[in-house]
């Protein structure tokens, strides 16, 4: 049972959280790309702790499979050849998932109420049970990484195994990497192997090592070391300068107060509330952005909600 | 306090563009918040030590199992992670060993003793019983027939070619002892495992 | 492995070769990154592709594939020709002084005693030249023209640069960097470790280039020394296992030997396999072959067995070819001449080459007994799967038994890594329906077998009537039950030479220095004696202190032999008994103590002074390592490159124009598969076949978590080659040699490169193994449809890591 009094941020909520225990660790899992061989024992571990089992799919031509991020592959690796300016051939091989911003774009997005947390020690987690299936998860994610299920429209991503992490161990996909790869401890510790593991790819030559911790979104708690750090992009599009999408902002302090003034009307309450505590996100764009420039279709998505069975709604 | 709101319903008061907006706004939620996301599932399961039997790393590995152990319980593995004191793997495994529980419960593994008659295009499920007679007397059959106790410059051969065994790197040591055992005794020579290929 | 997987980060150099190790033994693999991080060492990956080994390396060079020995014979000429050797160890701890008999020679691509008909060698001319003395003659100055160190030089002076490069397709640039930074580790205080796998096994070749490699880390000084070694890190979790036991068609447990037809006599086979030292006071420790035979003949026969029948010598089946292995049997077999076959966790269908051959082979069996967990593509090689199974039931008279068996999660007992540590395990939950542990089974066949010669007679039963069977519940040996027979017990009191008793009759053996020829002892497989002693399973201990630092645990499992860690241990000590450098102490002398000490159990006689002069070699009989491999090969006593019997390469570079020696000239071939080889002109391209990390064998296609991460048969192809076919990746590609062909995705890619060797440019075709017509990943070809059906001199493993085919568009 995650300690619920560990939540710091909740999607769609203005309570503000519990703050007395502040005396958690960030954790951190540490990506050391330079000693990655694409053997996804990650995915693997993944998909075996997680009881997830996706398609058996196709070969298309790589050694990429699943092709990509699904709702039951929340973790794979990307393979890329990349021949640098002396002839000299990389094969750089990226697990990707995600990220567990200090600052998540999904949860900002999210609408539906506590489908989205985030506990103290960092981790980013969906609580499927509440979420709508909206999506918006996705354009808010700067790193492409949530999937809405096709079975059941709900979105999923990488939980750090909060489960396993709760209890006092490591996330799955850590544990299993058999080259020492991945690492996971508290975000201080894994900065530390980060910088000592950049001076040893130095050492070796790779002048661009660094770290991969993106300020845009507020660092991460899933981090790189890469020997490129310089050009994240060659990573299979690792992106440069991640921020979330400003759109997404500036739709939440458009639409919230609207939202509020029309369903309000049952439950004023709740625009005391808002006009007293603000919204959970500052604005910080204009107001007049266009909600489906964000690239997702919302109405479909409220439809397809329509034909599904309500049962289960409490 | 507690109002309860379905999710169609709240999407038809939000009205399209809007539907997508937060109730919490207005302080109230479509259910109680529920912090528990997943539980922890090995609490109280059986741990058993075990050795990966893919190549020859020889990783430890954990087999969680349902049930305790007791009488009553017909254990049912469900999880495999590796075990953190084998000095070689760490904990770790490789995509392989990640999945041994999918080997352990695939659909391609064998339940019931079958054979395949000759010319036929079907199994048969057969008893152990019938296996076992079975493949018993076509081994006393070909023996009978085809050992050899002297070759053909008079010498002391005592074995038997006409049969052949191959044996399992993948099997422990003690059935690979007793299959030796067994095979040398009967005089087979035609006998290998892996490690020939 | 002469050393073991977390030795591996004591490494200042790590040569990954013959193997693609990241890829097949990821975890062991942690102890690469471990070094290259804790150590600096530097991994160097040589291979055909860019492998995921190397995308972690720091250095790479790309070989043809079946060149492997020009690379190393030339390492070898560069080490001797710039005086980069370990000459203190070389001196003292190989055959480099000792003198060979005048007799031996190599020309026109022959070493003497070559007899073209039988295609095999006498070896009598490989032979240490013996003084007066009766031991072999040496010249400690290296310069006597006769001493294996002026033969070894001679024999690789051939060995240029040049002509490496030329017959392995590596540019000369990187064949000398590389060489430099091998020899960088002739220092006493640094080592190399030699990482291979079925990568050199699968040629026929194999064993030459393993030898090759051995003998380059002898010159090097890195064998018997941490983070040093020739580690095989084999393939199937009990293969070391398995092989120890010696189930192989010549073998007997612990590496012991069977008779062949002409060894009529006890003593003189006994006489044969019991090495006395040549060179003055070494332990030559095979001179104690009789106490473990002895041991075996009374596990298994008990009192049956006794001196005046000489141990039921005449029980055990005595060999009228040099192997009945599985080359030899599958050839009897596709001529009408087996009867029955048992596979027992074994897929041939998928797993032996010339895959047609197998199907008319197995076709003409009257019965087959497939035991097995999974549903094998062997057990139906009779079914119609369409393309990949195309066969008719009905035309296939083979009665086909298959027997479902317990898997690793369901039985007890030991499995023996490559390593050598014997590990037990415990079952966790009940096999499903009907499943039955394979000791079980046996042990179920064996009790109906005898019950029928008990009933009915038969033909030569007393070895059946009469072999040890103790077993609580006869028809159900339990593990425990045949680990304590392996170990072995006292069958009566043993005594110390004054006559005291120190092994009460029934008791456990605590190692294989109590047995006896005498008949008092008993041992199933005398290297294992020590795994369940009277303090217990030893095989299930688990403490996984480390105290020396060194990464060897002596407390966790227990290693064959003596719980030894490293082999040759009494090597990372010089002459004197003293390490050979502060980073690498690892077992020596103590004066003070009188015995050897350190964080291995040495592999030495524990209280021999340095001073004795005993050498760290024990099991040869000359107490060094073999740069001259007088008898243990059949191929040459010095590994020479020889084409595979498939190559892209019409000649043999080292010897053009003598097509009798483009190929090895001692390995067996049959006719009617030698007319099964493809030509350069009609299959150009080079093809290996190899795994994947993903999946293990035919195994996990059946496992839905591995066929989610690599779902579907695929071939590597480069670049270049796909562009010359008009092929894109995601294409589907068919790829025929003149035995079959299978049909795959290809995977285009830039980790493929074409290579010139000779006068021509050969590009690689990478054929992972993975896929059949059953199990839950997407259907496939068996890539055995492509292989050729011949083997290794020595071994006749399979050289499916060399052939040639061609790939075209589907």
């Amino acid at each position: 049972m995650i300690n619920s009094q560990n939540i710091i941020a909740r999607s769609a909520t203005t309570t503000p959280p519990p703050q007395a225990r502040s005396h958690v660790e960030e954790v951190a899992k540490l990506i050391d790309v330079s000693k990655c061989i694409g053997c996804k024992a990650c995915q693997v571990a993944c998909m075996e702790w997680n009881d997830l089992r996706d398609e058996v799919g196709e070969c298309h031509g790589t050694y990429d499979n699943p092709t990509d991020l699904t709702a039951e592959s929340w973790t794979v690796m990307r393979f890329s050849e990349h021949e640098t300016a002396d002839g000299n051939l990389e094969w750089l091989i990226r697990k990707d998932g995600c990220m567990h911003c200090a600052e998540p774009g999904c949860l900002t997005a999210c609408p539906a109420p506590g489908a989205i947390v985030q506990y103290a020690n960092g981790i980013v987690d969906f609580d499927s049970n509440h979420c709508i299936g909206c999506g918006y998860c996705i354009t808010g994610c700067p790193f492409d990484i949530p999937r809405i299920s096709p079975k059941d429209s709900k979105s999923y991503k990488c939980t750090l195994c909060s489960d396993r992490v709760n209890a006092g161990m490591e996330p799955a996909c850590v544990k299993t990497c058999p080259t020492n790869c991945i690492e996971f401890g508290t975000k201080a510790d894994m900065l530390d192997r980060a910088a000592k593991r950049v001076g040893d790819l130095k050492a070796l030559g790779f002048r661009d090592a660094g770290i991969y911790d993106p300020a845009g979104v507020g660092g991460t708690h899933v981090m790189y070391v890469l020997h490129h750090a310089n050009d994240p992009n060659r990573y299979s599009g690792l992106p440069k300068d991640p921020r979330i999408s400003p759109l997404v902002g500036a739709w939440k302090g458009v639409t919230k107060p609207i939202m509020a003034a029309i369903i309000g009307i049952t439950a004023f309450a709740g625009v005391i509330h808002y006009v007293t505590k603000g919204p959970k996100e500052e604005p910080e764009e204009s107001a007049d952005a266009d909600p489906t420039a964000l690239g997702y279709d919302a109405t479909r998505r409220r439809d397809d909600a329509d034909d599904r069975p309500h049962g289960g709604d409490r | 306090m507690a109002i309860n709101v379905t999710r169609r319903q709240f999407f038809k008061l939000g009205g399209a563009g809007l539907a997508t907006s937060s109730l919490a706004v207005m302080g109230f939620a479509p259910e109680p918040a529920e912090a528990s996301i997943r539980q922890f599932k090995l609490t109280h399961a059986k741990e058993t030590r075990n050795t990966c039997t893919y190549c020859s790393v020889g990783c430890g590995i954990l087999i969680y199992s349902k049930g305790d152990g007791a009488k009553n319980v017909e254990q049912n593995v469900f999880h495999i992670e590796g075990d953190p004191d084998h000095p070689v793997s760490r904990g770790s495994l490789c995509p392989k060993g990640a999945g041994l529980l999918d080997f352990v419960h695939s659909d391609g593994r064998l339940a019931y003793p079958q054979v395949r008659e000759a010319g036929s295009d079907e199994w048969k499920r057969i008893s152990w019983d019938e296996a076992l007679g079975r493949i018993a007397r076509h081994m006393k059959d070909d023996r009978d027939a085809n050992f050899v106790q002297r070759n053909a410059q008079g010498q002391t051969v005592n074995h038997w070619t006409t049969t052949g065994f191959l044996a399992a790197s993948g099997s422990s040591n003690e059935a690979g002892y007793i299959t030796h055992k067994v095979v040398r005794t009967l005089g087979m020579v035609a006998f290998d495992n892996q490690a020939r290929v | 492995m002469t050393n073991h997987w977390v030795d591996i980060r004591n490494a200042n150099l790590i040569l990954s070769m013959g193997g693609n190790s990241a890829e097949a033994h990821p975890v062991g693999f942690r102890w690469v990154t471990e070094a290259i991080e804790h150590n600096k060492a530097e991994l160097i990956t040589i291979d055909p592709r860019f492998t995921r080994t190397s995308a972690v390396a720091q250095d790479r060079a790309f070989i043809r594939t079946g060149s492997d020995i020009a690379f190393l014979g030339g390492l070898i000429s560069y080490l001797i020709e710039t005086d980069q050797i370990q000459r203190e160890y070389v001196l003292n701890y190989t055959d480099a002084a000792l003198i060979v008999r005048d007799g031996y020679g190599f020309e026109e691509g022959l070493f003497s005693g070559y007899d073209e008909a039988t295609r095999s060698y006498d070896k009598q001319s490989w032979m240490y030249e013996k003084g007066d003395d009766g031991f072999v003659r040496r010249d400690d100055s290296l310069s006597d023209p006769r001493c294996v160190y002026q033969l070894l030089r001679g024999h690789y002076a051939r060995y240029t640069p040049d002509m490496v490069s030329s017959i392995s397709g590596i540019p000369v640039a990187d064949i000398q960097r590389i060489w430099k930074k091998i020899a960088a580790m002739a220092v006493p205080d640094k080592t190399m470790t030699i990482l291979y796998a079925l990568g050199w096994t699968q040629h026929s070749i194999g064993s030459q280039i393993i030898r090759a490699a051995a003998m380059v880390q002898l010159l090097l000084g890195n064998m018997g020394m941490p983070g040093g070694g020739v580690n095989a890190l084999r393939g199937h979790s009990n293969i070391q296992g398995l092989t120890d036991l010696g189930l192989l068609s010549q073998l007997l447990p612990g590496y012991m030997t069977l008779a062949n037809a002409k060894e009529q006599g006890y003593r003189a086979y006994i006489d044969k396999r019991t090495k006395q030292p040549t060179v003055a006071g070494q332990v030559s420790y095979w001179k104690n072959y009789e106490k473990f035979h002895v041991s075996l003949m009374k596990a298994w026969y008990g009192q049956a067995a006794t001196a005046d029948n000489d141990w039921c010598f005449d029980w055990l089946p005595k060999l009228e070819r040099p192997l009945y292995d599985i080359l030899d049997t599958f050839e009897r077999m596709s001529k009408g001449e087996l009867t029955g076959y048992f596979c027992q966790g074994f897929n041939p269908l998928a797993s032996f080459p010339d895959r047609a051959k197998i199907t008319r082979a197995l076709s003409s069996l009257k019965y087959l007994v497939v035991m097995d967990p999974l549903n094998t593509e062997t057990s139906e090689f009779w079914k119609s799967y369409g393309e990949y199974n195309d066969v008719d039931p009905s035309q296939i008279d083979t009665e086909v038994f298959r027997l479902p068996t317990c898997c690793f999660a369901e039985d007890d007992g030991s499995i023996v890594n490559s390593a050598r540590w014997l590990q037990w395990h415990w079952a966790a939950a009940p096999p499903p329906g009907e499943s039955r542990p394979d000791t079980r089974i046996m042990g179920e066949l064996f009790l109906r077998l005898k019950q029928l010669y008990q009933t009915e007679g038969g033909v030569f039963p007393e070895p059946i009537l009469n072999l040890t069977w103790d077993y609580k519940i006869p028809h159900e040996p339990k593990s425990e039950e045949l680990a304590r027979e392996f170990n072995g017990y006292a069958l009566e009191d043993l005594t110390d030479a004054q006559g005291q008793v120190v092994r009460r009759a029934g008791e456990q053996l605590s190692g294989f220095g109590e047995l006896t020829a005498d008949g008092k002892t008993t041992a199933g497989c005398w290297i294992f004696t020590g795994c369940w002693t009277e303090a217990g399973n030893q095989m299930a201990r688990r403490d996984n202190a480390d105290p020396y630092g060194t990464g060897n645990t002596l407390g966790w499992a227990w290693a064959w032999p003596a719980n030894r860690r490293v082999l040759y241990n009494r090597a990372s000590a010089d002459v004197q008994g003293r390490p050979w450098g502060a980073n690498k102490a690892f077992v020596w002398w103590s004066a003070a103590q009188g015995r050897w000490i350190g964080a291995d159990v040495p592999d030495f006689p524990p209280t021999s002074a340095p001073s004795e002069g005993q050498m760290p070699f024990i099991m040869q009989p000359e107490g060094v390592g073999h740069l001259f491999a007088g008898q243990s090969m059949v191929d040459g006593p010095f590994p020479e490159h020889y084409e595979p019997f498939e190559s892209p390469v019409p000649q043999n570079l080292l010897h053009p124009g003598k097509p009798k020696v483009r190929n090895n000239p001692a390995a067996r071939i049959f006719d009617e598969d030698r007319a099964a080889l493809g030509t350069p002109e009609e299959y150009p391209h080079a093809a290996t076949t190899y795994r994947l990390t993903e999946h293990f064998h035919y195994w996990t296609k059946h496992a839905r978590l591995n066929a989610i991460v690599q779902p579907q048969q695929f071939v590597e192809i480069g670049e270049k080659l796909a562009e010359e076919i008009g092929v894109a990746a995601g294409d589907w590609v068919k790829v025929s040699s003149k035995r079959g062909f299978i049909k795959a995705v290809a995977v285009v890619t830039k980790r493929l490169k074409p290579m010139t060797v000779g006068d021509r440019q050969v590009h690689h075709v990478g054929i992972p193994l993975h896929w059949g017509f059953t199990g839950v990943a997407k259907k496939g070809y068996l890539v055995n449809a492509l292989t050729p059906f011949v083997g290794d001199a020595n071994t006749q493993t399979p050289e499916y890591k060399s052939f040639t085919v061609r790939v075209e568009k589907a």
